[in-house]
């Protein structure tokens, strides 16, 4: 494939250094993240999944080899607005409404009052979240929220899209669902994705490229190009196709746990 | 109306004990009257004189409804012996030094919150100065100002704002510490300005905080108005009225200065209830 590069590391490293002595919470990073793409992070805990989405946005400071996000530092990234990020929780501020709070960010980068509006109803209906503007967050699901979150960081104009286990608190019949639309919605904005998840068929199903990661310290044990593709309906992850893939991220997985 | 049974029968019990105080502490005096006066005392005389002695050891509850009846609706305000006029005074003093000690409360915590150093050296100052007893401070500030040619409204202001400032502290500084890292982390992302995260996130997330910390201090700074009144020489205030009854034994009027101070105070602190309502309701905060 020959796209434009949008993420990449080289050697990256990262100790944190704690009471308990140093941890080594990524060694030797090397990634590239094309254009478009959807990446999705997968391993089990400690493996470094969440730090290195981190790191992409500037929340964690790396202690060796480089990261460079759209062509320049994490930072200037960062400053220049350039992801949006969607954390664990949904994390609306409850005292304002769903519209509220996805103006949140658009109010802060200094949008004027009418393209916040614009857009606020914009990515509302991109979540399928219309009609929904005027409620508190409280008033609304689990994974009504979560979309919410989603809607936020895509109201403003940032092109790379980073989510850490966005839907790791949903149940499954939710979080299927969400997938769906979630596929639904990179297809239509051709977003760059970074998605940590701890679900196999989760990153399978979603990903262009799936990154399986293992723990102390945290690498990267496998890099699948997903062949499946783009047109997913969910029962795609009955197909041969979708299970041998499946099958090699636990293959990394284990590979991964034996030699740590 | 589910809850105004417990709340009539608390306030029952309390006028059941009163009046029974009343005539167990009173009964002493109306034997010493009946003994020199000759006569003997049946059960019922003795309460029934318990009931309307001049200078009673305890008055009973119907006697300081008297008295308040009659310094206040059968005065004229402008009276000095009106106890709205003395109210008002004391109740000035408490607002003011209420807003006073909320603003320097609120500008502590921020900076406390928004700076190492502040955290470390203000901290321990604040807590230091509620240890030291206002009975004590009180006099010194009085005759202080006094000296400097500040008197009146501002000195008994200062003292009030001295008692109020500490929990608006407290419930600030941990109600702008309340957003999570994730929160904050969110802001980052943003690349939030610090004035921004300060107006949008931190100023909001310590709204529930400030709002109990604004009753305590409510209460609080009537405290201080009334202790603030006291080394005047019981000029005017409800500290003066308590005063001035304990100079001349006037048991009675102590008692209608202390009930009306409690129920300025319950009014105050239910005002700042109703803000409280209308504030989070607004912000969607109550349900």
């Amino acid at each position: 494939m020959n796209k434009e590069v949008i993420i990449e590391t080289k050697g990256l490293d990262l100790t944190f250094e704690t009471n308990d002595g140093p941890v080594h919470a990524l060694k030797d990073i090397n990634l590239t993240i094309g254009k478009g793409e959807f990446v999705s992070f997968i391993g089990p805990s400690g493996c470094g999944k969440t730090t290195l989405l981190r790191v992409m946005a500037d929340l964690e400071q790396p202690t060796g080899g480089t990261c460079m996000v759209n062509s320049v530092s994490p930072h200037e990234a960062r400053m220049a607005r350039a992801y949006g990020y969607v954390f664990q929780a949904a994390g609306l501020y409850p005292w304002r409404t769903i519209g509220g709070n996805i103006k949140l960010p658009l109010e802060i980068m200094g949008y004027s009052k009418a393209e916040q509006i614009e857009r606020v109803s914009k990515v509302l209906e991109l979540v399928e979240l219309d009609g929904f503007e005027k409620k508190f967050p409280w008033q609304l699901s689990g994974g009504m929220q979560q979309r919410a979150s989603i809607a936020r960081a895509l109201a403003f104009d940032a092109d790379i899209l980073l989510m850490d286990e966005p839907f790791g608190a949903l149940d499954e019949i939710v979080r299927d669902h969400l997938n769906e639309q979630l596929l639904a919605l990179w297809e239509r904005t051709h977003k760059t994705i970074g998605f940590v998840t701890h679900s196999i068929p989760e990153a399978v199903y979603l990903s262009t490229k799936i990154v399986v990661m293992s723990p102390r310290p945290g690498r990267i044990a496998d890099i699948i190009e997903s062949t499946l593709p783009k047109e997913r309906p969910l029962e795609i992850r009955d197909t041969p196709e979708f299970i041998a893939i499946a099958h090699r991220v636990r293959e990394g997985l284990l590979e991964g746990h034996s030699n740590g | 109306m589910r809850s105004f049974a417990p709340v009539l029968t608390v306030v029952g019990a309390i006028f059941v004990i009163w009046y029974g105080a009343a005539v167990a502490l009173n009964s002493a005096w109306a034997y010493d009257k009946a003994k020199r006066a000759d006569v003997s005392l049946s059960f019922t005389e003795m309460v029934a004189d318990t009931m309307v002695q001049k200078k009673p050891l305890l008055p009973a509850p119907h006697q300081v409804a008297v008295e308040i009846y009659k310094t206040t609706v059968q005065k004229k305000i402008t009276s000095k012996r009106s106890l709205i006029w003395h109210g008002w005074i004391t109740l000035s003093a408490t607002l003011l030094g209420f807003a006073m000690g909320t603003g320097l409360g609120i500008l502590l915590a921020v900076g406390i919150v928004y700076s190492r150093a502040m955290d470390m050296s203000v901290m321990p100052w604040v807590i230091t100065s509620q240890t030291i007893p206002i009975l004590a401070v009180a006099p010194m500030i009085i005759v202080v100002l006094n000296a400097v040619g500040v008197s009146g409204l501002l000195p008994k202001a200062i003292i009030s704002m001295y008692l109020s400032f500490f929990p608006v502290v407290v419930g600030m500084v941990k109600g702008l510490r309340a957003p999570d890292a994730m929160q904050m982390d969110q802001m980052r992302t943003w690349n939030t300005s610090k004035a921004e995260t300060f107006w949008k996130l931190r100023l909001p997330s310590s709204m529930p905080y400030l709002f109990p910390s604004l009753k305590i201090a409510m209460a609080a700074s009537l405290v201080g108005a009334i202790v603030g009144e006291l080394p005047t020489g019981a000029v005017a205030g409800l500290g003066a009225r308590l005063l001035a009854g304990s100079y001349y034994g006037q048991t009675i009027q102590i008692w209608s200065a202390l009930i009306s101070a409690a129920i300025l105070a319950a009014i105050l602190v239910a005002l700042i209830g109703v803000l409280q309502n209308i504030t989070l309701r607004r912000m969607g905060m109550l349900r």
